[in-house]
C-alpha cells in the first residue's frame, strides 16, 4: 500500500503541549513513529549557569509544572552533595511528604487525562476534582497550588504544623477511599479494559533496552525504583511496594498508576506520624566548593536526574537536566509500530509525556545541507547578524557602539 | 466480576449534588495563610543591604537610595514569580508576603509598583 508521512504536531488538537512528531502510515497502520524534539526548548540549562544557587532552585522548579518539587529537590540534593551540607531530617521528611503528594496529584491528572483519551471524560471529571483535594492540601502547606517553593539548598522553607498534619490525614482517607473506587471502575468497567488492553505493546526486554523508566517500566516487568534503590530524603525510613505490574500495556501502566497512588497515601501517613523534631535548614554558603555530583529522584513520571558541577563560585559551572520523559520518549515509537493511528494519542499520553521538560537541545540544520551540525556561539552570532541584514536591518552601528561601551 | 456502566450510578447520584466549582468572582476566593502574593514594603526597616535584590531570582527587586537612610523600593509584578526569596533572604523583615492576588492590568507600566521612602524616618532595629 501507498506510505503517506504525516506530521503532528507541534500544535495538535491531539497533544497536550506543543512538540513535533512525524508518523509513516500505511492506511491507518503507523509504519514509523519519530519525534523531533526542541521545539519547547527553553535554555533552562545555560539560563542556570548564569543565576546564584539560591536562583537555580526557582528556575529548576520552573522546569516543569507538574513536577515541579522533583526538579528542584533533585538539583538541591546535588548541590548538597558537592557542599557536603547536612540537611536536617525534618525538613528531609517535609521533603519526602510534599514529593508524595506531588506524586499523588500527578497521577490523579494523569488518570484523567487517560480518561479524557480514550473518550471517557467521566473519568476525567470526577479524577480532577477529587484531585482538588491535593492542591488543597499542598496550597495549605507550601503557600502554592504548583512550583510550591518549599526547597532551599540546606533544608525546607516552610514547617508542617500539627493541625495541617491532621488535616493531611483526613484528607488521605477519603483520597484513598475514592482511588479504591477508581481502581473498582479500572478493573470492572469492561469499555475501558477493552480499549487499554494490548494498546502501546512494551515487552519487558524492549522496556530494558530502549531505558525505560518509571510507570512505563514498571508496568512492563521491570522492577526499578529509585526511591528504594538509592534511597534520598527519607526513603530509607519508609516502607512501601514498588508496584509493578505484567500486562506491558496502557491497562498495566493504568494499574501500576493507582497501585503506586495507594502506596503514596501509606508513605504520606509514615511521614506525618512519624515527623522527627528539630530544625528546618542549616545555613548553606552561597559559595559551593568545586566538584561534581549526579542526584538521582523518583519523580512521578520516572527517574529524574540532575548532574551539577561546581567551580567554587556563587553559580554553578554546568547543570544538565535529564527529564523522565526524554528516556520514555524512545518507547513510544516502539509501542506504535504497526499499530493503529487512532491508538496514537492515549500511547503518547500513557508515557505521561512531559515535552517542556525534555526539550534541552535543539540540533540546527542549515538548510540545503544534511549533515547537522551544532554552532557554537561566535557562529550563531555571525548567523543572525546576516539573518538580519538580509532582512533589511543593520545591527553593526549599534554592535560598534556596543564594544566601544564595553572597553 | 466485569460489567459495563460501572460508574452510571455516581454520575445520577451527581445530578443531584451541588457543583464542585465555586462562583468565583463573584463569591470572592480566600487564600491560605501561607499564600505567597503581592509583596509589601516596609521602607523604615529597610537599611539597604540590597540581598533582596542579589537572591531576588527575576529580577524584579530594586532598592534605590534616595537620602540618608531612606531606600525607595520598585517591583515588577509582571516579572515577579512569586517565591518570596526576598522576603526571606531580608534581615530586617523589611519585606513580606500579602495574600493580595488579583493583579492582573491591561498595561505592563501599571505593573510595576513603587514603594516611597518615608523621609525623615529613623530606621529601627
Ligand atoms: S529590603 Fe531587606 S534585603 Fe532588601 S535592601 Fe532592604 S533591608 Fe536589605
Ligand atoms: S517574590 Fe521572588 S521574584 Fe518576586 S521580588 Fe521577591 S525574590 Fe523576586
Amino acid at each position: 500500500m501507498h506510505k503517506v508521512v504525516i506530521p503532528i504536531g507541534p500544535q495538535h488538537p491531539a497533544l497536550k503541549e506543543p512538540e513535533s512528531f512525524s508518523v509513516t502510515l500505511s492506511g491507518e497502520k503507523i509504519m514509523k513513529f519519530s519525534a523531533r524534539l526542541g521545539y519547547n526548548h527553553r535554555g533552562i540549562e545555560k539560563a542556570c549557569e548564569e543565576r546564584t544557587y539560591i536562583q537555580d532552585v526557582y528556575l529548576t522548579e520552573r522546569i516543569c509544572g507538574i513536577c515541579s518539587h522533583s526538579h528542584s529537590t533533585c538539583f538541591v540534593q546535588a548541590v548538597e552533595e558537592i557542599g557536603a551540607i547536612a540537611v536536617p531530617k525534618r525538613a528531609l521528611y517535609i521533603r519526602t511528604l510534599v514529593g508524595e503528594l506531588e506524586r499523588v496529584h500527578s497521577h490523579l491528572l494523569w488518570l484523567g487525562v487517560a480518561g479524557h483519551e480514550v473518550g471517557f471524560d467521566t473519568l476525567l471529571m470526577y479524577t480532577w476534582r477529587d484531585r482538588e483535594i491535593v492542591m488543597d492540601i499542598l496550597a495549605m502547606l507550601t503557600g502554592n497550588r504548583v512550583n510550591y517553593g518549599i526547597n532551599t539548598i540546606g533544608g525546607v522553607r516552610r514547617d508542617m504544623s500539627p493541625e495541617q498534619g491532621k488535616d493531611i490525614l483526613k484528607a488521605m482517607d477519603t483520597l484513598e477511599e475514592r482511588t479504591k473506587y477508581y481502581i473498582q471502575v479500572a478493573t470492572q468497567e469492561t469499555t475501558l479494559i477493552q480499549r487499554l488492553s494490548g494498546v502501546g505493546l512494551l515487552s519487558h526486554d524492549d522496556a530494558l533496552k530502549l531505558g525505560a523508566v518509571g510507570p512505563t517500566a514498571r508496568a512492563s516487568g521491570v522492577d526499578r525504583d529509585v526511591r528504594r534503590d538509592d534511597p534520598y530524603a527519607a526513603y530509607a525510613d519508609m516502607k512501601f511496594k514498588v508496584i509493578t505490574d505484567n500486562h506491558n500495556d496502557v491497562y498495566g501502566r493504568t494499574l501500576v498508576r493507582m497501585g503506586e497512588l495507594m502506596e503514596a497515601y501509606s508513605i504520606i501517613r509514615q511521614t506525618v506520624k512519624n515527623m522527627p523534631d528539630g530544625p528546618l535548614t542549616v545555613k548553606a554558603p552561597r559559595k559551593i566548593p568545586a566538584g561534581e555530583a549526579v542526584s538521582r529522584y523518583e519523580a512521578p513520571r520516572g527517574e529524574d536526574m540532575h548532574y551539577v558541577k561546581a567551580n567554587g563560585t556563587e553559580k554553578p559551572e554546568r547543570v544538565k537536566v535529564r527529564a523522565p520523559t526524554l528516556a520514555n520518549i524512545q518507547t513510544v515509537a516502539k509501542m506504535l509500530e504497526n499499530r493503529q493511528l487512532a491508538d496514537l494519542p492515549i500511547v503518547i499520553a500513557a508515557i505521561d509525556p512531559c515535552f517542556s521538560c525534555t526539550d534541552r537541545l535543539t540540533g540546527i540544520r542549515q538548510v540545503g545541507k544534511r549533515k547537522r551540525n551544532v554552532l557554537k556561539w561566535e557562529e550563531l552570532h555571525e548567523y543572525s547578524i546576516k539573518f538580519y541584514q538580509e532582512h533589511g536591518v543593520d545591527f553593526t552601528n549599534l554592535n560598534n557602539k556596543l564594544t566601544k561601551l564595553l572597553k | 466480576m466485569i460489567r459495563p456502566g460501572k460508574m452510571l450510578r455516581q454520575v445520577l447520584k451527581s445530578i443531584f449534588k451541588k457543583p464542585a466549582t465555586t462562583k468565583y468572582p463573584f463569591v470572592k476566593a480566600t487564600m491560605p495563610d501561607r499564600f505567597r502574593g503581592k509583596l509589601k514594603f516596609y521602607p523604615e526597616r529597610c537599611i539597604g543591604c540590597k540581598m533582596c535584590m542579589r537572591d531576588c531570582p527575576a529580577g524584579a527587586i530594586e532598592i534605590v537610595k534616595v537620602g540618608d537612610k531612606a531606600f525607595e523600593c520598585y517591583i515588577d509584578l509582571g516579572k515577579c514569580i512569586y517565591c518570596a526569596q526576598c522576603v526571606d533572604s531580608c534581615m530586617k523583615k523589611a519585606l513580606e508576603s500579602t495574600k493580595e492576588f488579583e493583579l492582573a492590568a491591561l498595561d505592563r507600566e501599571k505593573l510595576k509598583i513603587k514603594y516611597d521612602a518615608k523621609p525623615g524616618e529613623v530606621p529601627k532595629e
